[in-house]
């Protein structure tokens, strides 16, 4: 009994936002809101920014997985260490980190505007950037722990039927994985598309070039709280659907 | 006519930790040989090694003339991936791939050496019939039986048409009832195999019905060698005369008497000299109550240890100066009123004994 109590309270406390989200919702203007170009800009932005980030993050996180599971090298605790400090570092401090690095003056930024006159600060294509710098580490601690599960056995079967490594990763690692890496798609996707810190940071808040929707939602609380809920519900009503693909993995009692 | 060389030839030898493998094996074309032993014997580490799963760290492996892994002797090592080796593997526990179809799965080898996908499935399907599984070609492994299951990693592993085939204790998995159609199953596929195969089992009945050969392994060396009727008629080590059931003794012979290490005289019907073994089924053992008289040479008295069923039988295991397991019938066994602990009298007939050279 004595526990009861701040267990409500606790459920309570986590809950009442969301319940407040949806009871101060203008229900009634609701189609009229979300046809508004700005909120479509902010949602249309979001989607493409947030899947490519999640594209690149599968482009170099697998990889990055397969290695930190698969091979033996010295160092690897560290290289893990440093996998995971997106997931515990303050975005912000991530943005300023890929401002130093990437901005104009940097130590990667300004030979890449030298040579291609490509910048990446304030573009979407910085947008991307951010959003897979804080996303990618739920990509590779998801991959790397189905490919430890995966039973190595199947790729020696490959081998001996004629696969090479390569051939090996594609047709037998890869369809082993597939849920794990379905699971770290989904989780860095989600975890992309509400980024804020680093983005606003590092991309600026441009409208219709770097403004995501986070960022629209927190403009937006400050001139029409109407749209700031209607962005707010969009994100809750994904997070909500997020949670659902993973419920197998994530919130099923053992 | 001069004798084909043998289309394997292999020495392995692989360490790990105390334990070390030295095995000369050499296999004919069309020829099966069975890898006997316990568990840990190192039959699996000798198939891993052959399918480049596993490195030999001396010794070589030689397939139809090409060398597969020679540990660097005094230039470079010689060394043959896996995957370019063309021998082909039935894994203990099958390891079809869950994410394709039986066919996909057998058509897997053809594809990944280049055949067309639609060769590649003619190919898998022609193979998935041979095996009678024409029908099941479109389910996932989960939803094979494991006899079903067996014939699809047989027919994935014959479908790259390997030089070698090698197969790790392929019927352990199966209940005895499947054990028994998949083993006559397997025993026609290997008949009609060009190629060598090399299976691995713990099961005598496995590889007596499979091999041409037996070659018995115990702590990674070779303890006894020869065809099915050799290895059980006369076995060298107590472990093969526990698995084909027979009385095994050591001892030293003069003419038709072998005197075993205890003092123990057993006389049989063969002469020989030198160090021998002696060896008599537990059924040409007869127990009495009294000392019999008359025509048995072999006459020993002993304690009754232990009585159990065996098939129709029971079989009686005797302590006292030589150590034996016998064979009665109910019958007899009630008859002589057999319990633990009594004392009764074994004899053998000479002509039972075989007596043959250490």
């Amino acid at each position: 009994m004595v526990l009861l109590v701040p267990a409500l309270l606790g459920l309570a406390f986590l809950t009442l936002p969301l319940a407040g989200l949806v009871i101060r919702a203008p229900w009634g203007t609701m189609p009229q809101r979300l046809a508004e170009p700005e909120v479509l800009d902010a949602l249309r932005l979001s989607v493409v920014t947030a899947t490519a980030a999640t594209g690149l993050c599968l482009l170099l996180g697998i990889p990055l997985a397969w290695l930190l599971a698969r091979v033996d090298f010295r160092g690897k605790g560290l290289v893990r260490a440093l996998v995971t400090v997106p997931l515990v570092l303050p975005p912000v401090v991530g943005g300023v980190a890929l401002l130093l690095v990437f901005g104009r003056n940097g130590l990667v930024g300004a030979p890449l505007h030298e040579a291609f006159g490509v910048s990446l600060p304030f573009t979407t294509a910085g947008v991307v950037a951010a959003m897979a710098f804080v996303a990618m580490p739920f990509l590779v601690v998801s991959v790397e722990g189905a490919l430890r599960g995966a039973d190595v056995r199947y790729e020696e079967a490959a081998a001996t039927l004629g696969a090479g490594r390569w051939s090996v990763f594609i047709h037998v690692t890869i369809p082993l994985v597939a849920p794990g890496i379905a699971a770290g798609a989904v989780l860095c996707w989600a975890r992309a598309l509400g980024e804020f810190g680093a983005t606003i940071t590092f991309a600026g808040n441009f409208p219709g070039r770097t403004q995501t929707m986070p960022l629209a939602v927190y403009l937006a609380l400050e001139t029409d709280l109407e749209a700031a809920i209607v962005l707010s519900l969009i994100l809750l009503a994904v997070s909500v659907t997020v949670l659902a693909c993973l419920r197998d993995r994530w919130t099923a009692t053992p | 006519m001069k004798p084909a060389d043998p289309i394997l030839d292999a020495r392995l030898v692989a360490e790990r930790g105390d334990f070390r493998l030295d095995l000369p094996l050499r296999v004919d074309a069309g020829e099966t040989v069975a890898l006997l032993g316990p568990n840990g014997a190192g039959k699996t580490t000798a198939l891993r090694s052959l399918a480049g799963l596993h490195g030999l760290s001396e010794g070589h492996a030689t397939l139809a003339g090409r060398d597969l892994d020679r540990p660097a002797e005094r230039r470079e090592r010689v060394w043959v991936a896996p995957e370019r080796r063309g021998i082909g593997v039935v894994f203990q526990d099958y390891l079809l791939f869950p994410h394709l179809t039986a066919l996909d799965n057998v058509a897997f080898g053809p594809r990944r050496r280049g055949v067309g996908r639609a060769r590649a499935r003619q190919v898998a399907a022609d193979w998935l019939a041979r095996v009678g599984l024409a029908d099941f070609a479109f389910r996932k492994p989960r939803e094979l039986s494991g006899g079903q299951a067996q014939r699809v990693a047989l027919a994935r592993a014959l479908a790259v048409e390997p030089t070698l085939l090698l197969l790790d204790e392929p019927l352990a998995a199966l209940d005895a009832r499947t054990r028994l159609d998949t083993r006559a199953e397997l025993h026609r596929h290997l008949e009609r195999h060009d190629g060598a195969a090399v299976l691995v089992t713990h099961d005598p009945v496995d590889a007596l019905v499979l091999a041409d050969r037996l070659i018995v392994v115990e702590d990674g060396a070779v303890v006894q060698e020869g065809d099915a009727e050799t290895v059980t008629a006369r076995p060298r080590t107590d472990y093969v005369a526990r698995l084909v059931g027979l009385n095994l003794y050591r001892g030293r012979a003069e003419g038709h008497s072998v005197r075993l290490d205890d003092g123990t005289v057993l006389t049989a019907d063969d002469a020989i000299d030198g160090d021998a073994f002696a060896a008599f089924a537990p059924s040409a053992v007869a127990l009495h109550a009294d000392r019999p008289e008359g025509s048995p040479r072999n006459v020993w008295e002993a304690t009754v240890a232990g009585v159990h069923r065996h098939g129709d039988n029971l079989r009686v295991q005797l302590d006292g100066p030589l150590r034996a397991a016998a064979d009665v019938t109910p019958g007899a066994a009630a008859q002589l009123g057999l319990v633990s602990g009594m004392r009764v009298w074994a004899a053998v007939k000479a002509a039972e004994i075989r007596a043959y050279p250490a």
